[in-house]
């Protein structure tokens, strides 16, 4: 028997997680309209992208297929790739240049802000048919999103009163921010795009997660790129609801807590080391990944730098789409150097492999057992910036945010 | 597997027919090492200074130089060997290549350019086969230490999406 309410959340807070929520359509379709489009700002591409007047990219907010265009006045719109007519997905090029947009179907046709400027047989033909007199072309434009770019990223929001996106990020995170998109100009190195078979907050529980990185990757740990004994810290926005892991590369050396670690190798030395030849790019820190609420992952890890879009495909699934870039500026031994590091992520990433494999495992454990719940006390019950990585705590303050948006 | 005493002027001799022959053999040889988990092997269908890339075909179109897979050198691959066998975490599956279309694009001095279709099937425990991957293979092949070996090795893939991971070479 269907429920017509989903189930409520766990008597023991955010120190557990209900596993229904990974596999649920209510929740699903629960998530779609108050996070996806509710009051906050997704991620939608980097401006270089559609640097032209008239450039466009087709990308997707949780389920909606969007369009991003720069306009003749350089300015970036996001429309809605659905017809307001019949609904037809008129835009099918990822990528592209146009003057308007016209419909296949019936023509219509919408200018790069997304207003609706032609529409054939509107006055009928020999007098026969027609639009009706009242019909008003100025209330049919394509459904537009509120925008925000950012030295050189674009983000979109369906919420005519969400808060600006300075706000939206708040202080500290917008520091982080800034810190990798400092306002020189970026290039894209190129796209990476996986389907991974399992629910979308499964990826941002990853990225939230410290605890996992000392123990899984064992390319991490082996190199000292991302490990417990590094000097390491976690912070978070006032809301919970954005996150960020940072830490500073050691040595490959043995320390008393490498113990624990059974995925240290010591002896491990690389055939050809130019995978891995770091150079210091960044003032503080070695690593930094971000996680900004719905939709995006930033990732600096080394050299290698890219954002991170989460797209949801239902409860099982999601896209995780991969923008590599580097700077402008970059000479091409940095590029080279960016592009062997690319080596660590993406879909066959040495460190990313073990991610995407475990969320299938998560998934594949969790979907049997609805009513179950997931344990997360490391690190405490609750949530605080912390200077250490052994803590769940990331992930309690994401859920805390998601539980109050979600009214579970 | 060619003689292993080849060397590149037999092989520029060699009529069309027999070519074909040697290039079948050799894609034979390499999706084998792949779908029959000798990895330790694959290294050696390389030269020590190769290029091996496995690019979705929008990057390769649009000139994009990021590869999903990027090695350098015959060392490089090894690594990824290592890292297969003893980093990575990933669940057991079988793979099965098909290559087809096999097409001789002359020769670049003493490396020979040559493209072939493949279709790579994975299959996983407990689930019916699916189609992986479909592409291209771009590559240079030149005669090093008596028998065929890629000098590049180009995988370009139609579908921009890879389902999951992507652990093992193409």
């Amino acid at each position: 028997m269907q429920r017509l309410e989903p189930q409520r959340w766990h008597a023991m807070g955010i120190a557990r997680v209900p596993y229904h929520i990974y596999t649920d359509p209510q929740i699903y379709a629960r998530e779609q309209e108050r996070i996806f489009c509710g009051k906050s700002w997704n991620y939608v591409g980097l401006s270089t992208e559609i640097s032209n007047p008239g450039d466009f990219k087709r990308t997707v907010i949780g389920d909606k297929p969007v369009v991003v265009i720069r306009d003749s006045e350089a300015k970036v719109n996001v429309v809605e790739n659905r017809c307001a007519h019949r609904g037809v997905q008129f835009c099918q090029k990822p990528f592209g240049h146009a003057k308007e947009f016209m419909c296949p179907y019936h023509q219509w046709t919408y200018n790069l802000k997304g207003d609706l400027i032609g529409v054939p047989f509107r006055r009928g033909v020999k007098k026969q048919g027609g639009m009706p007199a009242d019909f008003d072309p100025a209330q049919h434009g394509l459904r537009k999103l509120k925008v925000h770019e950012r030295h050189g990223v674009i983000f979109a929001s369906f919420a005519d009163d969400v808060e600006s996106f300075e706000q939206y990020l708040g202080e500290s995170m917008l520091k982080l921010f800034d810190r990798v998109f400092d306002g020189r100009s970026l290039t894209v190195l190129g796209y990476s795009r996986q389907l991974i078979p399992a629910n979308w907050k499964l990826m941002f529980e990853n990225i939230k997660d410290p605890y996992h990185a000392s123990l899984l990757h064992v390319f991490l740990v082996t190199f000292g790129l991302f490990r417990a004994d590094n000097p390491s810290k976690v912070r978070m926005d006032r809301t919970g609801r954005h996150g960020a892991l940072i830490s500073e590369k050691g040595e490959q050396n043995k320390s008393e807590d490498i113990a624990e670690m059974k995925s240290f190798r010591a002896q491990l030395k690389l055939a050809d080391p130019r995978l891995l030849e770091p150079v210091r790019e960044f003032p503080e820190y070695t690593v930094v990944m971000q996680t900004l609420w719905p939709n995006l992952i930033i990732q600096q890890q080394s050299n290698t730098l890219a954002t991170r879009q989460l797209i949801t495909r239902g409860p099982g699934e999601f896209e995780l789409f991969w923008t590599f870039f580097g700077y402008a500026t970059d000479s091409e031994e940095m590029t080279l150097r960016r592009l062997r590091q690319a080596n660590l992520m993406g879909p066959a990433g040495f460190v990313s492999i073990d991610d995407s494999e475990v969320m299938k495992f998560s998934q594949d454990g969790i979907v049997p057992s609805p009513s179950d719940a997931g344990v997360m006390e490391m690190g405490g019950r609750d949530w605080s910036d912390e200077d250490h990585i052994v803590t769940e705590g990331v992930i309690r303050a994401f859920y805390d945010y998601y539980r109050k948006v979600m009214d579970l | 597997m060619s003689a292993p005493d080849l060397n590149v002027n037999d092989l520029k001799a060699l009529p069309a027919r027999e070519l074909r022959l040697e290039l079948e053999t050799l894609y034979a040889e390499y999706v084998a090492c792949i779908d029959n988990d000798e990895l330790e092997r694959f290294p050696d269908f390389f030269t020590e200074n190769c290029l091996y890339k496995i690019q979705p075909r929008s990057n390769y179109e649009r000139g994009l130089p990021l590869a999903t897979w990027r090695s350098e050198s015959r060392g490089m691959l090894k690594d990824r060997v290592v890292a297969i066998r003893q980093l990575s975490t990933w669940g057991p599956r079988r793979l099965r290549h098909v290559v087809s279309c096999i097409r001789i694009r002359g020769w670049d001095g003493d490396a020979l350019r040559c493209e072939a279709n493949y279709a790579l099937f994975e299959t996983l425990p407990e689930q019916l086969t699916r189609v992986f991957q479909v592409g291209r293979y771009l590559d240079r092949i030149e005669v090093d230490a008596g028998r065929l070996r890629f000098a590049e090795k180009l995988c370009v893939f139609d579908s921009e999406l890879i389902p999951n991971t992507l652990v093992y070479p193409i």
